[in-house]
């Protein structure tokens, strides 16, 4: 696809697929996948990292605007956005001469399954603990930052694997 | 002075992403406390309007539904009628109309659920009715199962509601066969129990009792449904008292909005007794 209408196509459609169809999946009552995250994933690496932290933020901002949950959608996403380079330099050993040829594509399964589940659980578990706003039910948050990374991660293998295929 | 453009530039990510951080961070306190001005919320007219378009085509899938609530609504408001034809049928007709011993309190308007949330620990709905249509902060909202949550926030053409199901929630309520009333909250579990707090320890309770609203705040008038008692657990000369609602909060289709005709008067009296 284009490089220029990738981001904002990445963007809107992780917006739309969250707000109007994933937030209302409520699996066995509560469960709902998370896949807005992986805009983090995805964001080729840049040097200049600015626009990468702004558009994450406004990212979140823009599902908290939709689902009425003050700034913690932005927070999280956020959060996760800036450690993303610490966990591409410890665990695809990647230095800045890299990142303009890093492909996830390309890198062996192992380690792009380790990146994804570190980024997914921190994201998600950010999430409930500032949801939840209290140190009460704590046992909840570690419930549902479980069930729903789950879900989380097997929809994000799934999704990335139908687009792959389409794109050769 | 090179040492702090030196810090800036070392930091500058960082820094970034503090401010940032910070911001969304304000956003969630904010939002965690009921009286204070709401940036972030689903009643501008982006998030509003897509939401109205978008609860055009679920509300399909729920026309069943809503069917059997109106009917069963309706068949109760006929009876009611029933009992007035028969009270009026008697020997004795009133030919004078006093205005004063018809003073009506409360005015309901219909409106309809564009976006609701039963699985957060505080929810919040959105309505499709806004100041433009006299829908203001601090009015209930119900349907005719009961109780559902209290205004919060009005744009011209949307409202945000804020759910029982919310840990800011307390609304005062009572039993139906009793004037004890306590106050109802949300422990943000179940979205079909919520708790009722603080009610007196003579208050006589059994499993099934009926719980209405109290009438002691100048939102919600007084005899609204609530639930059911699910559960008594005593702890400690405490009583936490679990509440089978009425309503199925996760699914909500039309409901009514109710204008308190008396609330300025009764509040400026409230305030002038407090100073």
């Amino acid at each position: 696809m284009n490089k220029v209408l990738y981001i904002p196509f990445l963007f809107l459609s992780l917006l739309f697929l969250q707000v109007f169809i994933l937030n209302n999946i409520l699996f066995l009552g509560s469960i709902n996948p998370y896949l807005y995250v992986a805009f983090v994933i995805f964001y080729p690496l840049k040097k200049e990292r600015y626009l990468f932290l702004f558009l994450s933020f406004l990212l979140g901002l823009s599902i908290d605007f939709f689902s009425d949950s003050g700034g913690i959608n932005a927070f999280a996403l956020l959060f996760v956005a800036y450690i993303r380079l610490f966990f591409i330099r410890v665990i695809f050993k990647k230095t800045e001469q890299d990142y303009l040829l890093f492909n996830l594509h390309q890198e062996s399964f192992g380690k792009v399954f380790n990146y994804v589940i570190i980024l997914i659980v921190i994201h998600h578990f950010i999430l409930f603990s500032l949801a939840n706003f209290s140190t009460q039910n704590f046992s909840s948050v570690l419930l549902n930052t479980l069930y729903s990374s789950i879900f989380t991660l097997i929809l994000f293998f799934l999704g990335s694997y139908i687009f792959r295929r389409k794109e050769k | 002075m090179q040492q702090i453009i030196y810090f800036f530039q070392k930091y500058k990510y960082f820094l970034f992403f503090l401010l940032l951080q910070s911001i969304a961070l304000f956003f969630t306190i904010n939002n965690n406390s009921f009286h204070k001005s709401k940036f972030i919320s689903s009643t501008n007219t982006i998030t509003g309007g897509l939401y109205e378009k978008f609860s055009q085509f679920s509300d399909y899938f729920n026309l069943k539904t809503q069917n059997e609530e109106l009917i069963s609504e309706n068949e109760q408001l006929k009876n009611l009628l029933e009992k007035y034809n028969s009270i009026g049928d008697s020997t004795v007709t009133l030919s004078v109309i006093d205005t004063s011993k018809y003073n009506q309190k409360y005015i309901c308007s219909k409106a309809k659920i564009i976006k609701n949330d039963y699985h957060r620990p505080n929810n919040y709905l959105t309505i499709d009715r806004g100041t433009a249509q006299g829908v203001e902060k601090e009015m209930a909202v119900i349907n005719s199962k009961g109780i559902i949550g209290i205004t919060e926030k009005s744009s011209s053409n949307y409202t945000r509601v804020q759910s029982i199901l919310n840990n800011n929630s307390k609304i005062n309520a009572r039993l139906k066969n009793d004037t004890h009333f306590g106050s109802l909250e949300w422990d943000g579990k179940d979205y079909n129990t919520v708790q009722l707090h603080d009610i007196p320890r003579q208050a006589a309770l059994k499993i099934g009792d009926t719980i209405i609203t109290g009438g002691k705040s100048t939102i919600f008038p007084e005899g609204i449904l609530i639930g059911r008692i699910k559960k008594i657990d005593i702890k400690n000369n405490n009583r936490s008292i679990d509440i089978q609602l009425f309503n199925d909060m996760s699914s909500l289709g039309y409901v009514y909005v109710i204008t308190h005709l008396d609330k300025k008067e009764i509040n400026t009296l409230n305030n002038s007794t407090d100073e």
